[in-house]
């Protein structure tokens, strides 16, 4: 990590500052915000993440995987926190974080390739829209705001499209590879069959690199790097950052809980590397899909619905979780197994990031999520 | 694809620097017949079917001997030839190119030294003698594998004639072996270079006797242990376990010529089955044949050859697809076997591979039906049917119509480099890697010709992890300059950008060597 901390200062910063050098030279930002998505590939499993320990079915439907809720902090009278998501805790106690519940993406099958492309693209099937809504953003953003990085190996889905973007990896690869994958993605860019075989061989790659590894300090370590990249006036404004090993099948109790402390970690750093710019600053943190309400015979959970996202960060509205709760009783549940959505995960993303950047929500949805334009964006996720 | 690409890339297996096509491609391609080497000089240094059989008849031998003066093994499944040793590892350390040391009769006696004393984990008696058997023979047989897998690999990095080595790899896959056990391991490459290269310029008929005769067919579906229930020899064993083994006969007929739901019955199987008992190898495995030479009835039955025991053979007349065939020995199985080969359905089964594999996925039912009757109106002249397929314009369509096997992106890659040596081991283990060991397919049917079998995202990632080694290995080689002579006139912008814009020659190179103009042909 020294190495690559040392190239990336001397590195990375000055080629990315050279970069944007010609649009920054008079540039006066229209505002001064800072986006990070975090995407958790492979389906968090929400309820495990923000427990419904005011749910009448939730202690006996979760077993095992509700008794951490006993030790987590109190959202409402309906939440709770997963106890490993301390600083989390601390900020939704200063009104910074804001959890979203019973939320999915218009995608209803259980293929995670599948799920994040439509988390990514903002359609409503996959590989329908060819371009992520993150790249779309930055089309509906004044150009001195149009700057965007994938802390990623690969330009993920969600950054793809006809706006340049910019990428940084931290990975264990020698920088050569990594920078052979990144220009191989551009390669296959317009061959249909390999680049949609490329974009899922770089996915599970995702998916290999557990965040909750070596202690959270990978996670930190990501964490503090995107704070790098965001925080220089000439840098990116927009970082999506993956994060990998929430697919948990079996033994879920304690490598969700590892899963979580990473998260909570990496928000920490980033609220750490970006110091008086927080106040500035929304992290958007979402999945492609839950998992299922019940257990399953080997400690885990398997693919579902239903799901939850978050929002961190001093620029939001936080302090409070949004929810039409569906319940877990039985009858209640999606297909007989999963948290039935009951808000879309779209027009939360929608609204959260115009009221951020200050884009008219009908113009964000429109861009972002064609499919979804005539929904309404919830609105108030953010302090104007 | 320019008409040059696709003779370079579709027939052939990839430009060398250097290389060209000139005058009509067409043309070009089909004169690759003249100059085809059916021995060039890396397959003939390369382990041999009768030297790879001496070590095998040496090890079955010794097992004989360690059973005679011990007794049987204790009641376990595939005593001897335990799968676990014969399938080559993912990373088989190198061994040394070629040759293999043939075992010597000391080196065998040194072996069959340790038996007697108990083995240390309190091993009943001869299991170390076993065990020392099994690694040594073990050992042989990987070596043998490399080597001749190294033999091919040089074979078709160094040949003239491309068009006719991916024939070769055609026909084998066709004929497909696959070394799970270990009388296999080292003779699917003898296979290959003895029944198959000297026929692919031939006639299907001989190819085809050529094979199933060979030992590693016979041992790999079982021929070699079918026994006539009526023979003699089943009748002066009646408590022995043997009998008929239907396996090579269906294969043949569901495989090998006529193609699955041609037409055939059950009863056509067993009684070609039948036919065929008598069909044997000499001093390798477990079947008849395999004692002859401690018996030395037949001096001259050099271990690995063909025999034919009239003992083991069911006697009387057989009807195979409503024609009879009287009672005639070893001539009895061959009738059968040249009516085969030249019958109608063989000719839809084989026109309908080469169709798919030159022409795409789904083979264009006008050019299958051109080359079955090329091929009947030939009598299997595989020269005739090949001209049919080159002068076939579905073969000649722009747009690239296979996504190339790992084979043959590892061997184009390496002729772009130039590459004309490989070590056994590497190429070996480059093939795991790559997903797709060779000789090794799993199944007698082979590996699948069609693009899904090998368009997978990790199989793709593998491909660029081993490009970025291919390029760093390479000399100073100018990716923007071998671009054009790899894929002339038909290198895209994208990929022309790409390198272009690669930060070093080598990492130029490993783009150029995973451009789609890399990955199909």
């Amino acid at each position: 990590m020294l190495d690559r901390r040392s190239f990336l200062s001397t590195g990375t910063l000055g080629v990315l500052a050279s970069a944007f050098a010609p649009r920054i030279a008079f540039a006066r930002a229209a505002t001064n915000r800072r986006f990070v998505f975090v995407i958790q590939r492979g389906a968090a499993d929400g309820l495990g993440t923000i427990g419904a320990v005011g749910d009448p079915a939730f202690a006996g439907v979760r077993g095992d995987l509700a008794a951490d809720f006993a030790t987590g902090t109190k959202l409402d009278g309906m939440f709770a926190l997963h106890p490993a998501m301390t600083a989390s805790a601390g900020l939704y106690k200063q009104g910074q974080a804001l959890f979203a519940h019973a939320i999915a993406s218009p995608y209803r099958d259980r293929s995670h390739f599948d799920g994040q492309n439509v988390l990514e693209t903002g359609g409503v099937s996959a590989y329908q829209v060819r371009d992520g809504w993150l790249n779309r953003l930055l089309g509906v953003l004044p150009a001195e705001e149009a700057r965007a990085i994938a802390v990623a190996a690969t330009v993920p889905m969600a950054l793809r499209g006809r706006r340049e973007v910019a990428s940084y990896a931290p990975s264990n690869l020698p920088d050569a590879s990594d920078d052979l994958l990144q220009r191989v993605t551009m390669l296959y860019d317009g061959d249909r069959q390999l680049h949609a075989l490329w974009s899922e061989a770089m996915a599970t790659r995702q998916l290999t690199s557990d965040l909750g590894q070596d202690g959270g300090r990978n996670a930190a370590a990501t964490g503090a790097l995107a704070a790098r990249l965001l925080k220089p006036d000439n840098g990116a404004r927009i970082a999506m950052i993956e994060t990998g090993g929430w697919d948990t099948h079996t033994g879920q109790r304690g490598r969700l809980a590892a899963q979580l402390k990473g998260l909570d970690v990496m928000v920490a750093s980033l609220q750490a590397g970006l110091g008086p710019l927080w106040a500035d600053t929304m992290v958007l943190v979402a999945t492609e899909f839950g998992r299922t309400v019940a257990v399953n015979g080997t400690g885990g959970t398997d693919h579902g619905t239903g799901t939850a996202a978050m929002l961190f960060g001093g620029a939001v509205k936080g302090g409070r979780v949004v929810s039409d709760w569906p319940s877990l009783a039985p009858a209640a549940l999606y297909e007989a197994r999963d948290l039935k959505p009951t808000m879309q995960l779209d027009a939360f993303i929608g609204g959260a990031v115009s009221s951020h950047f200050g884009i008219e929500p009908a113009r964000a949805m429109a861009a972002l999520f064609p499919a979804s334009a005539k929904t309404a964006a919830v609105e108030g996720l953010v302090q104007v | 694809m320019s008409a040059s690409s696709i003779a370079l890339n579709r027939f052939g297996l990839g430009a060398r620097p250097g290389d060209g096509v000139s005058g009509d491609p067409a043309k070009w391609v089909l004169a690759q017949c003249e100059r085809f080497e059916a021995r060039p000089a890396a397959i003939a240094s390369a382990p041999s079917t009768s030297s790879v059989s001496a070590t095998l008849a040496t090890y079955f031998a010794q097992q004989r001997m360690i059973r005679a003066e011990f007794g049987p093994r204790r009641p376990k499944p595939a005593p001897s030839a335990a799968a676990p040793m014969t399938a080559p590892s993912a990373f088989m350390p190198m061994t040394g190119p070629g040759a293999p040391t043939p075992m010597t009769a000391p080196a065998m006696s040194a072996m069959m030294a340790p038996p007697a004393m108990p083995g240390p984990a309190g091993d009943k008696p001869g299991e170390a003698a076993r065990r020392a058997a099994r690694q040594l023979a073990g050992k042989q047989s990987r070596d043998d594998y490399g080597g001749a897998v190294a033999a091919r690999t040089i074979a078709a990095l160094t040949s003239d004639a491309p068009f006719v080595e991916r024939l070769v790899h055609f026909w084998a896959n066709h004929f497909a072996v696959s070394t799970d056990k270990l009388e296999v391991t080292g003779l699917a490459g003898p296979m290959e270079f003895e029944a198959i290269r000297p026929h692919v310029l031939g006639n299907f008929a001989d190819m085809l006797n050529a094979v199933e005769r060979h030992p590693a067919m016979l041992l790999y579906l079982d021929q070699a242990v079918s026994v006539g229930p009526d023979s003699p020899f089943a009748a002066r064993r009646p408590r022995r376990r043997t009998g008929l083994n239907e396996n090579l006969a269906r294969e043949i007929m569901e495989l090998h010529t006529l193609g699955v739901r041609s037409g055939y019955t059950q009863a056509d199987v067993t009684e070609f089955a039948r036919a065929m008992t008598g069909w044997t190898v000499a001093g390798i495995g477990r079947g008849p044949g395999a004692r002859m030479q401690d018996d030395s009835r037949q001096d001259d039955a050099r271990p690995g050859a063909f025999v034919f025991l009239s003992e083991v053979h069911q006697p009387g007349d057989r009807i195979v697809m409503g024609k009879r065939y009287p009672a005639a020995g070893e001539e009895q199985a061959q009738a059968v076997l040249a009516d085969l080969a030249v019958h109608p359905a063989t000719a839809t089964h084989i026109a309908t591979k080469l169709a798919r594999h030159f022409a795409g996925d789904t083979p264009p039912p006008a050019m299958v039906k051109r080359l079955q009757a090329a091929f009947l109106e030939s009598g299997g002249d595989l020269p005739i049917v090949y001209r049919a397929l080159v002068a076939s314009p579905e073969a000649w369509v722009t747009q690239p119509v296979k996504f190339k096997s790992p084979w043959e992106w590892y061997v184009s890659t390496q002729r772009a480099l130039g590459t004309t040596i490989v070590q056994p081991g590497v190429t070996v283990g480059m093939m795991n890697q790559l997903g797709q060991p060779v000789w090794k397919p799993g199944q007698p049917v082979g590996y699948d010709d069609i693009a899904a079998a090998w368009a997978g995202p990790d199989a793709i990632l593998r491909r660029v992890e081993a490009a970025e080694r291919f390029a760093a290995r390479a000399g100073p080689v100018d990716a923007r300059a071998l671009a054009p002579t790899l894929f002339p006139a038909s290198v895209s912008p994208a990929t022309t950008q790409a390198i272009a814009r690669a930060d070093s020659p080598a990492q130029g190179l490993a783009l150029l060597l995973v451009a789609p103009e890399s990955m199909r042909r």
